[in-house]
């Protein structure tokens, strides 16, 4: 009798510890699907040449090789570059059709402003009038040279176009709206407002003249290639971003080449509608957005947790207020994406737009969605996970301690400040993790409150107030949707998309360490409470 | 406050201080003290005994209001403290805790510093002077003999020490704020017997400068470290008297049918 229902017992351990394994496993496959194919994409690959029975010849990495479907055959298919000239950068190869493959030295992979990567043998490089060929000793020398001015010629571009002209625009604008308020029979003033305009328009067009004189210079120098049509390119040396030649590199040559673009990719904004170069910008306005969003939620919730605990009576209406927060755990997330643009939004910030910034009217300032907005709205998303957290913290505080400090002569407040809230910290802290991980991964409000596609500066920045909490973002989950279902060549953003995935949960993960550390320096210093 | 004299009072040897008069304590509808009329004296240790449920806890948490914590309560008649009725409105319940201390069952260390808790009293009252503080935490700690043990390790986590310890802490916490009634309810009910043997020494020590009520289910302990001991049975006080009266001739056949063991 004993012994069955011990068997009867045993059976569930191991159903439960079935269940949990098959979770594991299931975390374990998604996650090291996401760290290979995400990490594969920094890898420099070979570049195969391969000759096709019908004479036809292509050259590009190969991505992936599978079998045909309802075909007894394997395809590959290839990354094959130049997509200005072959119309497709991805093809399909069947394998039966391949002559012969080989994997020439020679080939040079350029990583170009447009048109994605190409691929060819390098015939001539022309700068100025001279020409230099392959085979002559100073070529690699001069292409890297060419390389690296125009590389610096692009980011002193940049900084006229962006900075400098940029504060010219912001300072005009401020003018135009002086000029619009000024009584129009105040003759001198608006005189004096039109010399300073006029100086202003100077110094613009001196501004753009460098940067125009700059963008000429520019035009100058192109490398030739010969691609597998037999045609010659001319590419532009400040089109070349990057270029190597990815048949002749050692493991170690791989291995550098590997972190020199994973770097890339985290420092440089994207270009080509976001499939090709770095995402900087949305690894940034992911974290401080979050991070804002944090800061929002916590006192919130926590404050709201601590009412409903410590100084509510309980009762029905608590017993209410408590149900309807944790019902709001379960509202789709659109929905306070909705409420965020009909409340935030239109409301708050069309009031603060008509209240603070009317000269500017039409054009909104905090009446369209921005960094503020986005994280109001993913705080208040996050808030019941805050709430629950804290008040079960806050109620795992025995009652024998409270005593003891109410004994001692402490107020309610003083208790709460000195003894409970210290001893529920960590529990508090747990919430706080669990709401950021929550809103870092949350991308369906975003869309409506302030995520763009492509951001033109950072949320945080050098020019005054350096911290625009109305200016719109970009944000990792976004980027993966945009990247996936919105790019023009789905096929070239596929790798990207794991990328971006890969990095957005590593950026959830190191949010969430820091949380840890904190949580488990406070459980040191007040060793009581245990979650 | 009573004359020195009125040691002629057949239970009272020497002054009151804490005056309980017709006392009556409800949970609800559930009536929890009946009628009690007992007076504390002053520097003397008065233990509480009776068997569970009898009401002793509900009086010692009567005496520094810790029962208004507790929903739905309600009393009659008062509790007068020097002459004073502790539910005066003008009195602030902060004031009064602040005069009379307490050590709960299960020890209640705050997951402080050993230093912090000792001075966690000073300091909701804003006292901040470092060199006083220092000053308080030695000399309630060597008042609670506890100082030799963690004179080295004051900024540890007092969740770290015995339980003995926590419960010495505890009484050192109560003190430090220099109360002139320290309440004690069942401190020993955790802890071993060395553990209690130190704490009953510590409570003899006590009451040179402090009046002690002590609530206690161990007969033996109400007869080693009292003075006075008061028998409830049932809400209701049914003798009180010189310990060694009580324990060796009670006037009560109750009284006489508990201590014997013969219920309770």
């Amino acid at each position: 009798m004993k012994q069955k229902e011990k068997i009867i017992g045993e059976a569930y351990v191991w159903l439960s510890s079935l269940g949990l394994s098959l979770g594991i496993l299931m975390v374990l496959g998604l996650l090291s699907l996401i760290v290979v194919r995400g990490l594969e994409v920094f890898w420099p690959k070979p570049v195969a040449l391969l000759a096709l029975q019908d004479g036809q010849e292509v050259l590009g990495e190969v991505v992936l090789k599978q079998e045909k479907r309802l075909q007894d055959t394997e395809e590959w298919q290839m990354f094959v570059g130049n997509k200005e000239v072959l119309g497709q950068s991805f093809r399909f190869v069947d394998v039966h059709q391949i002559q012969k493959e080989s994997y020439p030295p020679e080939v040079l992979n350029i990583e170009r402003r447009e048109y994605g990567d190409a691929f060819g043998w390098p015939v001539k490089l022309v700068l100025k009038d001279k020409e230099y060929l392959p085979s002559n000793e100073s070529f690699a020398k001069q292409l890297a040279q060419a390389k690296k001015s125009s590389l610096e010629r692009w980011e002193k571009i940049e900084e006229l176009e962006k900075d400098q002209i940029g504060k010219l625009n912001k300072k005009m604008e401020s003018l135009r709206l002086e000029k619009k308020q000024i009584d129009p029979k105040e003759i001198t003033n608006i005189k004096a407002l039109e010399e300073k305009e006029a100086l202003l328009q100077k110094k613009y067009e001196t501004l753009a003249s460098q940067a125009r004189q700059l963008r000429d210079l520019q035009e100058e120098g192109y490398l030739e290639l010969k691609n597998t049509k037999g045609s010659l390119q001319k590419i532009k040396v400040s089109q070349i971003v990057d270029y190597y030649y990815p048949n002749q590199l050692t493991t170690g040559d791989r291995l550098q080449r590997f972190f020199y673009q994973l770097g890339a990719y985290l420092s440089e904004d994207p270009r080509e509608a976001n499939t090709e170069g770095g995402i900087f910008p949305a690894l940034f306005g992911t974290a401080v957005m979050t991070l804002l969003m944090t800061l929002i939620v916590v006192p919130i919730g926590v404050l709201g947790a601590v009412y409903l605990q410590e100084y509510a009576k309980p009762g029905i209406l608590v017993r209410l207020v408590r149900i309807a927060v944790n019902n709001l755990a379960g509202v789709p997330s659109i929905v306070f994406g909705v409420f965020g643009v009909g409340f935030f939004v239109y409301m708050i910030g069309g009031t603060i737009d008509e209240l603070f910034f009317s000269n500017k009217l039409p054009t909104p300032t905090f009446g369209t969605g921005g960094l503020l907005w986005a994280s109001l709205t993913l705080a208040l998303l996050t808030v019941p996970v805050v709430i629950v957290s804290t008040e079960e913290a806050l109620s795992s505080v025995s009652q024998g301690i409270r005593e003891g400090s109410l004994a001692l002569g402490a107020s309610k407040w003083q208790t709460l400040k000195r003894v409970i809230l210290p001893a529920a910290a960590p529990g508090i802290l747990t919430g706080t993790i669990l709401a950021m991980a929550r809103g870092a991964g949350e991308v369906a409000p975003l869309m409506l409150v302030g995520v763009v596609k492509l951001a033109p500066t950072l949320p945080i920045n050098g020019t005054f107030p350096f911290i625009h909490l109305d200016q719109k973002f970009m944000h990792l989950g976004f980027h993966i949707y945009d990247l996936g279902f919105q790019s023009p060549d789905s096929e070239a953003a596929k790798p990207m998309v794991f990328a971006t995935t890969l990095l957005l949960i590593l950026l959830v993960l190191f949010l969430n360490l820091g949380a840890i550390w904190l949580r488990e320096r406070l459980r040191k210093k007040y060793a009581s409470a245990r979650f | 406050m009573p004359a020195p004299d009125s040691k002629k009072t057949t239970a009272n040897s020497s002054p009151t201080l804490i005056e309980i008069k017709d006392f009556n304590f409800y949970y609800g509808e559930k009536q929890a003290l009946f009628n009690i009329n007992l007076n504390i004296p002053y520097q003397e240790v008065t233990a509480l005994i009776g068997p569970s449920g009898c009401g002793k806890s509900t009086l010692l948490r009567s005496l520094n209001r810790m029962n208004e914590l507790i929903e739905g309560i309600r009393r009659e008649g008062n509790i007068l403290l020097e002459g004073q009725s502790i539910y005066d409105p003008k009195l602030e319940v902060i004031s009064l805790r602040k005069r009379i201390g307490m050590v709960f069952q299960k020890s209640n260390p705050f997951p402080k510093t050993i230093y912090e808790n000792v001075v966690f009293g000073l300091r909701i009252r804003g006292q901040s002077n470092k060199s006083r503080l220092d000053e308080v935490v030695e000399k309630s700690l060597k008042a609670s003999a506890l100082w030799e043990e963690v004179k080295d390790r004051l900024q540890d986590n007092a969740l770290g020490l015995s339980g003995g310890q926590m419960q010495r802490l505890c009484i050192a916490r109560a003190i430090a704020t220099e109360p002139e009634v320290l309440l004690m309810d069942e401190p020993c009910s955790a802890l071993d017997p060395v553990a209690t043997a130190k704490i009953e020494a510590l409570i003899h020590e006590l009451k040179k400068d402090y009046t002690i009520v002590i609530v206690t289910h161990n007969m033996q302990q109400a007869g080693r470290v009292s003075d006075k001991t008061a028998f409830f049975y049932m809400g209701e006080l049914i003798e009180f008297d010189e310990t060694e009266k009580l324990f060796t001739n009670p006037s009560k056949k109750k009284t006489e049918d508990y201590i014997t063991g013969r219920f309770g």
